[in-house]
């Protein structure tokens, strides 16, 4: 019986891998993704048959996690997809630190000092992932009790509780009987997690969400190592921390490439003080800005060959990703080509813009990233930047005093025309001006994003 | 993928040798080359696809499911209804990871189409 439980775990691990595989491609992607359902589905089905289980109390928490993620899945509208990852990332982080205790409460005597270590690692990431992805949850569904709260300090506060963890599971180490040792652990990261992510802006959510994805297969891998000496553990130990480092390394690497993006470092996303850095009125330190009507803009389309999409998250803001579509389509069928910019921290997570723009049924072979698109810019007769702005500031390639220098941006100003629709000539989250807006080339678009759009639309069609 | 081959057998090797099984240094090595297979298949990952791959992974992070059935199930003395408690609140946060990132993320692969 056991050898079948160890191959069921085998054959998970394998359909996990190639599951990631089928990601790397659109066209393969669905068929990976439920490769990897499947992997799942088998390792529970063979967990369940080879045991001898008592599975009244499983079964009821079966049914009602079921209940709440297939609800919580089919109801989530896409711009709020963000808040749905992070939440779900609490939760396997959450179950994972509560594995752990509930192992430390019944396995004793039987914890060998490599299990208590996975025991306190497990408690301190899965609970930290808990916290700071229900207070990076709360951020970004813009609920009003948590702002951007720093104060003096916070960086020794969380340093300290940090070590205090480390103490505790040193403690740990020598007094494994006591679960009280492990609840102060769990509580103090806890806390850890809300401090640490409850001061990160709006903008750094793409690499804070990233960073949580990986703790969250971390504390699964460490659970692992957790489950490893208890009979029914040893076989289950090897899928845990197999599927646990693959999503731990996936989320590492999604943090480079944000990180790299913003061209900051990760210790500057999480302690750093990039924000609005100054307040006051913005529009002084614009002159010469040249404002343009829709009709006029419809002109300048009508005779272009080929006009690029710069989408920002302020495009979703405005809703206006469908009417982005219809204007796609119609420029289509006038036989004029229509692309897309997308800058790698567009929205408020890695790839979100394209998950919009999928949405709204623009199809993805239109959806270029930065590299791509920037290449092709001087041969493009009109852009137009809906809901962007730090990721079009030409000075974060001229100024290498701006906050934002050397941040790699899409090269708007490149194109022979430049249109910027936007409510006011405010600042992005850098809080620093954006001289594109007045540029030789380009035209601002007062107004809503969707509205401009629309407008831009009935003013190209003949009625 | 020589990374993954190794990873199999070894995952293999380990599972199979009951002895072995409870290893830390052999869980340890597995967890290694875990990561690399997982660095080398999501560096190929293109941006578009990132956040179908967050919330896919994000519901493969959901095998802590495993663990907490196994410590809802393992048999204890009635004086251990703490870890039968924990492992069921357990249960349930983590099938909601999986249902619902498996789900969420099937919902959303489904919107990409390729121009027709």
């Amino acid at each position: 019986m056991l050898v079948n439980v160890d191959l069921g775990y085998l054959l998970a691990a394998i359909l996990f891998i190639f599951g990631l595989k089928g990601l790397t491609r659109p066209r393969t992607a669905v068929r990976g993704n439920m490769l990897g359902a499947l992997g799942m589905l088998v390792a529970v089905v063979v967990t369940l048959v080879g045991a001898d289980f008592s599975v009244t109390f499983i079964l009821l928490g079966l049914v009602i996690g079921s209940a709440v993620g297939v609800t919580l899945a089919l109801k989530i509208q896409m711009t709020a997809m963000p808040q749905l990852v992070a939440l779900f990332n609490g939760f396997g982080g959450g179950a994972s630190a509560l594995v752990a205790g509930a192992y430390l409460v019944t396995n004793v005597q039987s914890q060998s000092s490599a299990e208590l270590i996975a025991t306190a690692a497990s408690g301190l990431i899965g609970a930290m992932t808990f916290s700071g992805s229900l207070i990076a949850f709360a951020k970004l569904q813009e609920l009003r009790f948590v702002g951007n709260i720093r104060f003096s300090g916070q960086q020794t506060l969380n340093a300290m509780l940090l070590i205090a963890c480390l103490v505790l599971a040193v403690m740990l180490l020598a007094r494994p009987e006591s679960a009280f040792i492990y609840c102060v652990l769990v509580l103090l990261a806890l806390v850890l997690g809300v401090f640490s992510v409850i001061s990160i802006g709006g903008a750094d959510m793409p690499v804070v969400i990233a960073l949580l994805n990986s703790y969250s297969g971390l504390a699964a891998a460490a659970t692992g190592f957790v489950l490893s000496n208890s009979v029914q553990g040893q076989s289950a130990a090897n899928i845990l921390i197999i599927a646990g480092s693959l999503v731990g390394a996936s989320g590492l690497i999604l943090t480079r490439i944000m990180c790299a993006a913003m061209n900051r470092s990760l210790a500057n996303v999480l302690f750093g003080s990039l924000g609005p850095t100054r307040s006051g009125p913005d529009d002084d330190v614009y002159v010469n800005v040249k404002s343009t009507s829709a009709e006029e803009v419809a002109m300048l389309i009508e005779v272009a060959r080929r006009v690029v999409i710069v989408p920002g998250y302020g495009m979703a803001v405005a809703q206006a990703q469908h009417s982005v579509s219809d204007l796609t389509k119609l420029l289509e069928s006038k036989k004029i080509q229509v692309e897309f910019g997308i800058h790698p921290v567009a929205g408020r997570m890695p790839g979100h813009m394209n998950v919009l723009l999928a949405e709204a049924d623009i199809p993805y072979d239109s959806l270029k990233e930065m590299n791509e698109i920037n290449s092709t810019m001087d041969q493009t007769d009109v852009t137009i930047v809906l809901g962007a702005n730090d990721v079009v500031n030409p000075v974060a390639r001229t100024d290498a005093q701006s906050p934002i220098a050397g941040m790699p941006i899409i090269d708007v100003d490149k194109s022979r025309t430049v249109v910027v629709i936007k409510r006011s000539l405010s600042p992005g989250f850098s809080g620093i001006p954006n001289p594109l807006f007045t540029a030789e080339n380009t035209l601002m678009l007062f107004g809503d994003g969707r509205k401009a759009v629309v407008d831009i639309i009935n003013a190209l069609k003949p009625d | 993928m020589q990374a993954m081959n190794t990873l199999l057998l070894l995952a293999e090797q380990t599972t199979s040798s009951t002895q072995a099984a409870g290893s830390p240094l052999l869980l340890l090595t597995v967890f290694v080359l875990a990561i690399f297979v997982g660095i080398e298949i999501i560096t190929k990952i293109p941006p578009m696809l990132h956040t179908p791959l967050m919330s896919g992974s994000n519901a493969i992070s959901g095998i802590t499911l495993i663990g907490a059935l196994l410590s809802v199930g393992s048999r204890h003395p009635t004086e251990k209804i703490l870890g039968c408690v924990l492992g069921c609140l357990a249960v349930t946060l983590a099938t909601t990871n999986v249902v619902g990132g498996f789900l969420v993320t099937h919902r959303m692969l489904g919107m990409f189409r390729k121009k027709d």
